[in-house]
């Protein structure tokens, strides 16, 4: 697995794909940082994340497009389901390596929240719930949209699935009103990303919600791995 | 060392493999022959836990492919057929890569002194800090067996291992798999019947999913014609010979082989089976005064034995469709 997660971080850092993803995940933080708490002189922290919610949605999908196609479309597969590691192993090396960089695209708000604690005081366990809660949300963004990239060559087809996956995670909030089927409402509710996040930047780290992402994650990661494991039998 | 029982391989519902079993010795060199098609690949990957078998059993150093296939494929060193790398890799970087891939000890010294003595044995000294992208067909394909022996592997699995090669790296490429194979296990597949007749001691025909021939090349040779062809050089004419030898009652075949030496012929004389005519063709020459310069017996090829066994199967299933055509 160790192996994997080197070579992955090494793609993203010798390709302009990790430098893009972070540098704009570092534009619109440091963009809502300006409008929303220097502007308006506030240290809250809640605004700037909520909003980060919908530039996660769409920039994870660029961080894992190529994860698991790009080895699949250039045959590269096949020396690693060769090699005498287990196939979860190739799936958590890759997770990983997405998770990682993802994680230096989000550290640029605790920057910001360092910044703002040198004029004054910010409220620092919201802002570290806010963090794990967007460290969440991508972390099972990131399991969602390698499942999908495990299941094509091309890597268009893989973003451009990651952008209807994220959009309908955004869209799901609404359909909860719209729906009449208490069945669906209920369902709709309880798979609402949005729902499960908002508490996260109230600094309320709910068990239920942190599961949710946990079981979540787990699940597409299983997933990945299980259409390795399909591969073998086709 | 491997051990092949009764492999069947199913794709929906064509048969890629209709169980095939074989058994390699530690040590052996075996070839992997086959037209395209017949299953050389499926069976390959299959042994190296590429893809799963629909039954069957393999396996590899005592270690089953599929239960236990981490301590299988650790034994095995893989060239598939179509090489793939990571191209922004550089050369050194992609075996350090495989190097942590395979688990092997973590020990940079260890490790360094492995890769160079791979690098020197395969040719690849010079071209260590060069992109893997930039580099040419023979060189990748040295890149390719560079993977496969990291770790000094109980067996390898080379697939077309001189495909799109050229002829002098192809000979360089054929005497290091020879090196190799003084110690190593190997299974070969090439569409280059020269390349196994040259390396291999055993040849493995497949066709259709099965096993139609698995013996050393000699045995192959001997089962597929009884028949003793002599080839001899005779100094006179066609007509004289011809004659000379009518009277010979174990010959059954005389055929003209294309003049080499002016005022000779050369002729390719069958006899019957289990004949041996060397001495009545001797003394029927001399009677005739017809001198012989020149007698050698007919071997075949591998080229003879695959068409021979591939045309028989061919034949028979020629038979097999007419009288389905007829019910």
């Amino acid at each position: 697995m160790k192996a994997i997660l080197k070579r992955e971080l090494r793609a993203y850092f010798q390709s302009p794909l990790g430098y893009v993803v972070i540098a704009a995940m570092f534009f619109f933080t440091n963009y809502y940082f300006f409008t929303y708490n220097l502007y308006n002189n506030t240290t809250n922290f809640s605004s700037l994340y909520s909003l980060l919610f919908s530039v996660v949605m769409f920039l994870v999908p660029v961080l894992t497009m190529r994860l698991m196609s790009e080895d699949k479309r250039s045959k590269v597969d096949q020396t690693l389901l060769t090699s005498p590691i287990m196939r979860i192993e190739i799936v958590l090396g890759k997770y990983l390596a997405a998770l990682f960089v993802y994680l230096i695209a989000i550290s640029g708000t605790l920057i910001d929240a360092f910044i703002v604690t040198y004029f004054a005081r910010p409220d620092w366990p919201v802002i570290i719930g806010n963090f794990i809660g967007l460290f969440m949300l991508g972390a099972t963004l990131i399991a969602i949209c390698m499942f999908l990239s495990s299941l094509t060559e091309s890597q268009v087809i893989a973003a451009i699935s990651g952008f209807a996956v994220s959009l309908f995670l955004i869209l799901i909030d609404a359909l909860s009103y719209v729906v009449s089927n208490p069945f669906l409402q209920k369902f709709f509710s309880y798979v609402s990303f949005n729902d499960r996040y908002v508490p996260f930047t109230y600094g309320i780290i709910d068990l239920s919600n942190t599961l949710f992402f946990v079981s979540f994650t787990a699940l597409f990661l299983c997933f990945t791995t299980v259409v390795l494991e399909r591969s073998r039998w086709c | 060392m491997i051990e092949v029982h009764n492999l069947t391989k199913h794709y929906g519902k064509k048969v890629a493999l209709g169980g095939i079993s074989f058994s390699v010795a530690s040590g052996e060199v075996v070839g992997l022959l086959g037209l395209n098609g017949a299953g050389k690949s499926t069976t390959m990957n299959i042994l190296t836990g590429y893809i799963s078998a629909t039954s069957g059993e393999v396996s590899i150093d005592s270690h089953d492919i599929m239960k236990e296939s981490r301590e299988a494929k650790r034994v095995v060193g893989y060239l598939p057929e179509q090489l793939a790398f990571y191209n922004d890799m550089r050369v050194m970087e992609y075996l350090n890569f495989i190097y942590e891939l395979k688990g092997l000890s973590r020990n940079k010294a260890k490790r360094k002194e492995h890769l160079d003595a791979i690098c020197e044995q395969v040719g690849l000294s010079d071209k260590k800090g060069r992109l893997i992208n930039n580099l040419s067909k023979g060189y990748r394909q040295r890149v390719g067996f560079a993977q496969a022996l990291i770790g000094h592997p109980k067996v390898l699995i080379l697939d077309e291992p001189t495909v799109g090669v050229d002829p002098s790296q192809v000979i360089e490429i054929r005497q290091l798999i020879k090196t190799i194979g003084e110690s190593t296990t190997i299974i070969i597949s090439s569409h280059i019947l020269s390349e196994i007749q040259t390396i291999c001691d055993r040849v493995i025909i497949i066709d259709e999913g099965r096993v139609i021939a698995n013996d050393t090349l000699e045995n192959l040779s001997s089962t597929i014609h009884p028949n003793h062809k002599l080839i001899v050089r005779v100094q006179g004419e066609i007509t004289q010979i011809k004659a000379a030898l009518a009277s010979v009652e174990s010959i059954i075949n005389i055929t003209e082989i294309p003049e080499r030496e002016t005022g000779t012929c050369d002729v390719c004389i069958e006899g019957k089976t289990g004949c041996d005519i060397r001495a009545d063709v001797f003394y029927a020459c001399a009677k005739a005064d017809l001198p012989l310069l020149h007698t050698y017996g007919h071997e075949f090829s591998l080229e003879d034995v695959f068409l021979h066994l591939v045309g028989d199967n061919q034949e028979d299933k020629n038979i097999i469709k007419t009288e389905v055509i007829q019910k």
